[in-house]
């Protein structure tokens, strides 16, 4: 049976090696992200996650390998060789940050509207006509504040769109980091963690958030999250990672008892590892639901 | 009930500042004193009480106690005084006493102040009044953020100086347009108004690249260097050349735009090598590039003439019309009686028109996706990255957006004082238009105005204050401690306002109301 994410890739990452000095992060990767799937990028800390996720976004450039966007109009970008900048500018790559990096001292529709830049300086005629005060840069403005306004509503935080991003709670910068990520009107939205420090009221919402995301904008989304009741919840697809290597790929219920898996997260013999992960999952799922995490602080 | 300050708070506060001397100790007060006083003459003995001098081939000493015993006396007095009154002060007396004594003071300083300048022409009063003065407003500052601390309150200062901007941004505005048609406005004032809009305009440019970029520009006189010299050249020696002498009366404004552009190329230049330095690095050769600018001027004699500059720049005309007194002059043509005065009051709305253009433009920038994308960077470079922002060309604009308008600055600098030399323009410029920009508020234009008009002013305040000159010893010359008066004077405002005068960041759009974003959630940038 052909996997949608083999069927119709709008990511295939292709045989990657990042070494930095004599440590290898990442060791020979390879795998596809669906077009219009929630993929989850799990593994135990250190096993190189984030590395992947600055690949994809080319704040790293990999030793080796490829790395290729495909877009649904047959343009394909290979991400390796673009500026991290151009790659969210054409390629159509978002992403949000592990510790998240708003900006802190302007308001909450200050950052989507930085979100829109590109868009918005094509408008404002590379701030030439925008100097002397061009009526097609005021109504690309509103446009992109219209925009905003979509999105503000989208993540509940309309009423605070003139306050500073630096004074919402934590959860709330999550959210408006991922909207500030979709203002860029991605095709590939790669998340570090977005759950982590959430409650699970909050998680539930974020849930919610990216199932939406994926249904009314049908892009794809990709995450690294730590959260399984996230993962288990709602991704298509799971590619699991232990020392920059990959040891697993596919549903979650095929990752989930997959031995290596096990092996990787509870350090156990293959042969009694399956029960004892399903067990542990459907512990950690139970007590993920019946009592909040402890707060992380905001930055 | 919030009002009455609780003892234990109030002595916590106390001990927090002065932890030596328990109340009513008289013998360790004593101590104390005594102490201040040894340190005080230890370091105003050598300082002030000794000074070299050279008459007639041999190095004489000369010494000076009258003048450590005055310093010295200052400095015990004010120390008791402190102690009395601030930090060890009886239950009795609240801090609003000390407030009103601090209003009292200041008031009377005021008065001996005007009364010795206007009417006495007595240099005590004006000493008298000055020390009132600080001393009041010493008081009344520190007395006033302690009663609001107690409330919980933020400070009193603040909030009076804050809701008073919008106001204050108009009212200079029309006081800068009316400014030489003000009864009473002689030339020295004009004079020092376009030394003040100059350093205004400094400040807009400089503004662009460390208080929106968040980029720290150590070298931004080399902008304002490449300005005076692009005029002063090509009006001397190449426009005559290329054009002809008919031209120049018409060469400041054909050169001004050319100069911001030479500028704006610099800026391009110094930018580049430094896109990828942060922080103390970025400083650290902008200051190298501030400095490298000054000896080429100085060493490539055949060119710019080397330390001896560029005289006879050509004055600036009335658009084509020469303000001489002749029948064509500017005077003549207007049916008016000549002045030497009516070059200046050019000159004055030509540098006003100038800086209310630079603000114009960065207000404009601010709005537009480019001056969002420089504070953006400013906050965050890595995310503006990854939100498909090009870091690179944005700190570029930045470096020479500002570079141009300093470029603009430099032009109008050697049209006003018809000569440049590379003396003009010294590390000790670009600090003081760095400073101007600090005090005023990282990212604020109305700051920046304030801060200039403070710094220019208290500097040629200084060549005001004869009295001094009475009080001190003979031949002493207040010109000398200009920068020494700064220097407390930055320290006094970084003590009170930490971030700036000006410490609130207004947001460049809105969506219900414009709420302005507090300073301490504003990154000063990282270079």
């Amino acid at each position: 049976m052909a996997n949608t994410w083999q069927a119709d890739p709008v990511l295939s990452v292709e045989h990657i090696t990042m070494r930095f000095g004599g440590l290898v992060a990442i060791d020979d990767l390879s795998f596809n992200v669906g077009r219009h799937d929630i993929t989850a990028l799990i593994g135990p800390n250190g096993a190189g996650k984030t590395t992947v996720f600055n690949c994809l976004t080319g704040f790293y450039k990999p030793t080796e390998g490829m790395i290729v966007m495909r877009h649904e109009d047959g343009k394909n970008f290979i991400l390796e060789r673009m500026d991290d900048f151009r790659i969210s500018q054409f390629a159509k790559v978002a992403r949000t940050f592990q510790n998240i990096r708003l900006f802190a001292g302007m308001t909450v529709l200050e950052n989507l509207v930085v979100a829109q830049h590109n868009t918005l300086m094509k408008a404002s005629g590379y701030t030439v006509a925008g100097i002397l005060g061009s009526r097609s840069y005021k109504r690309a403005e509103k446009a992109a504040v219209e925009k905003a306004t979509y999105w503000l509503e989208k993540i509940h935080l309309i009423d605070r769109a003139d306050d500073p991003a630096g004074d919402l709670p934590y959860g709330a910068q999550r959210r408006l980091e991922i909207a500030r990520a979709m203002c860029t009107e991605p095709k590939l939205l790669c998340l570090d963690e977005p759950a982590a420090g959430l409650n699970p009221r909050e998680s539930d919402d974020l849930n919610k958030l990216l199932l939406s995301i994926r249904q009314d904008e049908g892009i794809g989304i990709l995450l690294i999250e730590h959260d399984m009741k996230v993962v288990m919840e709602i991704s298509d697809h799971v590619v699991v990672l232990d020392y920059g290597q990959k040891i697993a790929d596919g549903t979650p219920a095929e990752v989930k008892i997959d031995p290596a898996v096990i092996r990787a997260y509870l350090g156990v013999d293959e042969e009694e590892a399956p029960p004892i992960a399903e067990k542990l999952i459907t512990e950690a799922i139970a007590r993920a639901e019946n009592e909040p995490p402890a707060q992380q602080g905001g930055r | 009930m919030a009002l009455a300050p609780q003892p234990t708070q109030q002595g916590g506060a106390r001990t927090a500042q002065t932890p030596t001397v328990p109340k009513g100790d008289q013998k360790r007060l004593l101590i104390d004193l005594l102490l201040t006083g040894l340190i005080a003459s230890a370091i105003f003995g050598p300082i002030v009480g000794m000074n070299a001098t050279a008459p007639q081939g041999g190095l004489v000493l000369e010494y000076r106690w009258a003048a450590v015993l005055w310093l010295v006396g200052i400095v015990v007095v004010g120390r008791l005084l402190l102690h009395l009154l601030v930090w060890n002060r009886p239950d009795w007396v609240k801090p609003i006493h000390i407030k009103r004594l601090g209003a009292g003071l200041a008031g009377l300083g005021l008065v001996s102040l005007l009364l010795g300048l206007f009417v006495v022409k007595a240099p005590w009063f004006d000493a008298a009044g000055v020390f009132g003065l600080i001393a009041g407003a010493w008081f009344y500052i520190s007395s006033s953020n302690e009663t609001a601390a107690e409330r919980g309150a933020p400070s009193p200062l603040a909030n009076a100086i804050e809701p008073l901007g919008k106001y204050v941004g108009v009212a200079l505005l029309l006081i800068a347009i009316a400014l030489p048609f003000i009864p009473g406005v002689d030339r020295r004032i004009v004079d020092l108004a376009i030394l003040m809009l100059t350093y205004v305009m400094l400040g807009w440019g400089l503004n662009i690249v460390v208080g929106l970029a968040g980029l720290l520009d150590l070298g931004y006189v080399a902008f304002y260097a490449v300005g005076a010299y692009a005029y002063a050249l090509l009006s001397t020696i190449y426009f005559p050349l290329w054009f002809g002498d008919g031209i120049t009366p018409w060469a400041f404004w054909l050169v001004l735009p050319l100069a911001g552009l030479f500028a704006a190329c610099w800026g391009l230049i110094l930018g580049f090598p430094v896109l990828r330095l942060r922080g103390d690095y970025l400083a650290i050769v902008t200051l190298a590039f501030g400095e490298i600018i000054r000896l080429i001027l100085i060493n490539w004699y055949d060119f710019t003439g080397g330390p001896n500059g560029i005289s006879d720049v050509p004055r600036p005309s009335f658009f084509g019309i020469p303000f001489t007194n002749d029948e064509n002059g500017f005077a003549a043509t207007f049916g008016l009686t000549y002045s030497p005065l009516q070059r200046i009051i050019f000159l004055y709305y030509v540098i006003l028109m100038l800086a209310l253009i630079t603000n114009f433009v960065t207000m404009r920038l601010r709005k537009l996706p480019i001056g969002r994308a420089w504070e953006a960077l400013r906050e965050d470079e890595i995310a503006c990255r990854s939100l498909g922002i090009n870091t690179t060309n944005t700190k570029l604009t930045a470096f020479a957006i500002g570079a141009m308008f300093g470029g603009f600055a430099g032009s109008f600098f050697a049209t006003r004082q018809g000569f440049v030399s590379p003396e003009s323009f010294v590390f000790m410029e670009s600090a003081i238009i760095l400073a101007i920009v600090v005090l005023g508020g990282l990212g604020s234009q109305i700051g920046v105005v304030v801060a200039a008009i403070v710094v220019i002013g208290a500097f040629e305040l200084f060549r005001e204050l004869n009295f001094l000159k009475a009080i001190m010893w003979e031949g002493f010359d207040p010109t000398q401690y200009r920068m020494l008066a700064v220097g407390v004077a930055m320290v006094l405002i970084m003590r009170w306002r930490p971030r700036g005068l000006v410490t609130k960041r207004d947001p460049s759009i809105y969506l219900k109301e414009k709420k302005a974003v507090s300073a301490d959630l504003v990154a000063q940038g990282h270079g």
